[in-house]
């Protein structure tokens, strides 16, 4: 914050329509606190933080915390949509893949997951609006706050997702079929359907479940560049709009706050492990 | 040995194919037909004729000459990103895993630290913060792309620690440098080198997507993720100044990334995820 170029005393001032004079950018440095030493001001955010105030945006004087509630709002239902999406698709793909290892389906998926996994999530968007808006004019440019304002933005976050999935999936589901059980409950003539619900899938899941939980951070990273091509009022394009107000404490905020949803669901996943495997719990 | 001769066959075409795209990057000045930064307002949007084959953009400058002048700002920069942080990185994790202690945990805090922020939500933040640029935009993806590294490389040294050859070195008298750098360094390169060809593709899709958010490599500079964004919204009218970016932009990063995969099929390493 402290080594970035530009003055967000000036920049609030030249956006409230104030001309800009010495005194007046001295009283408004004052009021943000901004004249303070660097360590200062990074000690009293510390301690403020703590206690889950994160302080108020210079722009418009709101608490922070309360921005990035409400925009979280979105990112969720956003994030909860994509990651539906893509395991609706991936887990059945990857198992048929898996179990027909070379067949046609595993082939053409392979390709078309490789191919998924090299685009970038705003480029999806930009060939997406193309075909949907401008050649078909199916679905609005401007994502609406309703479902169809959700499928262009969830596509988008959704396809190099479910690439990844695919083929992570793939490898986790392939090693677990060449186990030594796997061999063992085959000679004793157990349905292949059987081994591959009841045991395979279930030791397969824990590695699954890190993976997705993993992907929530590229989630919210990839969010902030498709909020902000389709207009979606979450958390990423909140960060965006505040990048160009020079709005740090919403910068710091959003940050803090999308570490925490990362470090916490993640820690979600390790209680699951318990679950799903009793061994966890006495290591 | 069939599968390892394709496997070789295979690593031997995309090396070419990456060579080849770098060579197109390093000699872009040479190649251009037009100046990439040359505004021409009887050209504006133009669609692709003989003199500009992919037509040009809403400055009338010519489209293909700024794809090519692009890859020179997109390879390069993903190459030297890569090859910093597979250097800072591996170094910290050989020196954290070698001297255990103190040392250790004071690197691997800061790993730690570092992985419980997304990438690209940090790379946003700190290229949002110190403004545009492709130097911040490389700082900002390699803050945290260095632990990646750390990790891999303190764990290898630490496997390696006990093994009978380093107590060999270290009994005729090498010092803890020539050990790691002689000994250690050569026997973890390969699943080092695997991934470092993996983060290729990933860090050529964060810069782009910087650029892309305006907060990366900025204009007049020519860069694919930059130039999309700037095209964009002239979809309609010239939509080949946004599909060849695109296309340049997705067909480099299929080759690096088919590149990681059959690197790492080749030398049969299992990449950190």
């Amino acid at each position: 914050m402290y080594i970035s170029p530009g003055d967000p005393a000036l920049k609030k001032l030249n956006a409230q329509g104030i001309s800009v004079s010495e005194e007046t950018l001295e009283a408004a440095r004052e009021e943000m606190g901004l004249n303070r030493p660097f360590l200062v001001r990074y000690a009293d955010w510390l301690g403020n933080a703590l206690t889950g105030d994160l302080g108020t945006s210079y722009k418009d004087g709101l608490p922070v915390a309360g921005k990035l509630v409400h925009a979280l709002r979105y990112t969720l239902i956003l994030s909860a949509g994509s990651l539906a999406v893509s395991l609706i698709v991936a887990l059945p793909l990857s198992v048929i893949s898996a179990v027909k290892k070379d067949g046609l389906v595993d082939n053409l998926v392979r390709v078309l997951s490789f191919i998924g996994n090299s685009l970038p999530n705003f480029l999806i968007s930009v060939l997406l609006m193309y075909f949907f808006c401008v050649k078909t004019r199916l679905l609005p440019v401007i994502a609406e706050e309703n479902f169809k304002g959700l499928i262009m933005p969830c596509l988008a976050l959704a396809i190099p997702m479910c690439s990844r999935f695919i083929r992570q999936f793939r490898a986790e589901i392939l090693e677990q079929l060449g186990r030594d059980y796997v061999f063992g409950a085959r000679a004793r003539g157990v349905k292949s359907s059987t081994i591959l619900f009841k045991n395979v899938l279930h030791n397969a899941m824990i590695p699954i479940i890190t993976i997705i939980a993993l992907s929530v951070g590229t989630l919210l990273g990839g969010s902030v560049v498709v909020e902000t091509i389709f207009r979606w009022p979450g958390l990423g394009k909140l960060v965006m709009d505040s990048i160009t107000a020079r709005d740090y404490p919403v910068i710091q905020g959003f940050v803090i706050f999308s570490s925490s949803v990362y470090v916490l669901i993640n820690l979600a996943a390790d209680i699951c492990y318990r679950r799903l495997d009793p061994r966890v719990g006495e290591m | 040995m069939l599968a390892r001769k394709r496997s070789r066959q295979r690593l031997i075409l995309f090396l070419i194919l990456a060579a080849a795209l770098m060579l197109i990057g390093l000699l872009a000045p040479l190649i251009v037909p037009n100046d990439p930064n040359a505004t021409n307002a009887a050209h504006m949007n133009a669609s692709p004729d003989t003199e500009h084959i992919f037509g040009t953009d809403r400055y009338g400058r010519c489209v293909f000459s700024r794809v090519i002048m692009g890859a020179r700002t997109s390879i390069f920069s993903a190459v030297i990103l890569v090859a910093s942080t597979f250097a800072l990185g591996t170094a910290l994790g050989m020196i954290a895993g070698w001297y255990g202690g103190a040392v250790d945990s004071v690197i691997m805090r800061i790993v730690d630290i570092m992985l419980a922020f997304p990438q690209m939500v940090l790379a946003v933040a700190v290229a949002g913060i110190l403004g545009g640029g492709m130097i911040n935009a490389m700082l900002a993806m390699g803050l945290s792309g260095w632990t990646l590294y750390a990790r891999l490389a303190r764990a290898q040294v630490i496997a390696m620690k006990k093994e009978p050859f380093i107590s060999a070195a270290r009994l005729s008298g090498c010092s803890d440098t020539k050990i790691m750098l002689h000994y250690l360094l050569p026997c973890m390169l390969g699943p080092l080198v695997v991934n470092a060809a993996t983060q290729l593709g990933v860090m050529m899709i964060g810069i782009a997507g910087l650029s892309f958010l305006g907060i990366g490599v900025t204009e007049p500079h020519a860069e694919w993720g930059s130039m999309i964004n700037q095209s964009r919204a002239y979809m309609q009218i010239a939509p080949w100044a946004t599909l060849a970016p695109a296309g340049a932009t997705v067909i480099t990063v299929m080759v690096f990334n088919c590149l990681g995969d059959c690197l790492r099929d080749y030398l049969d390493v299992e990449a950190a995820k």
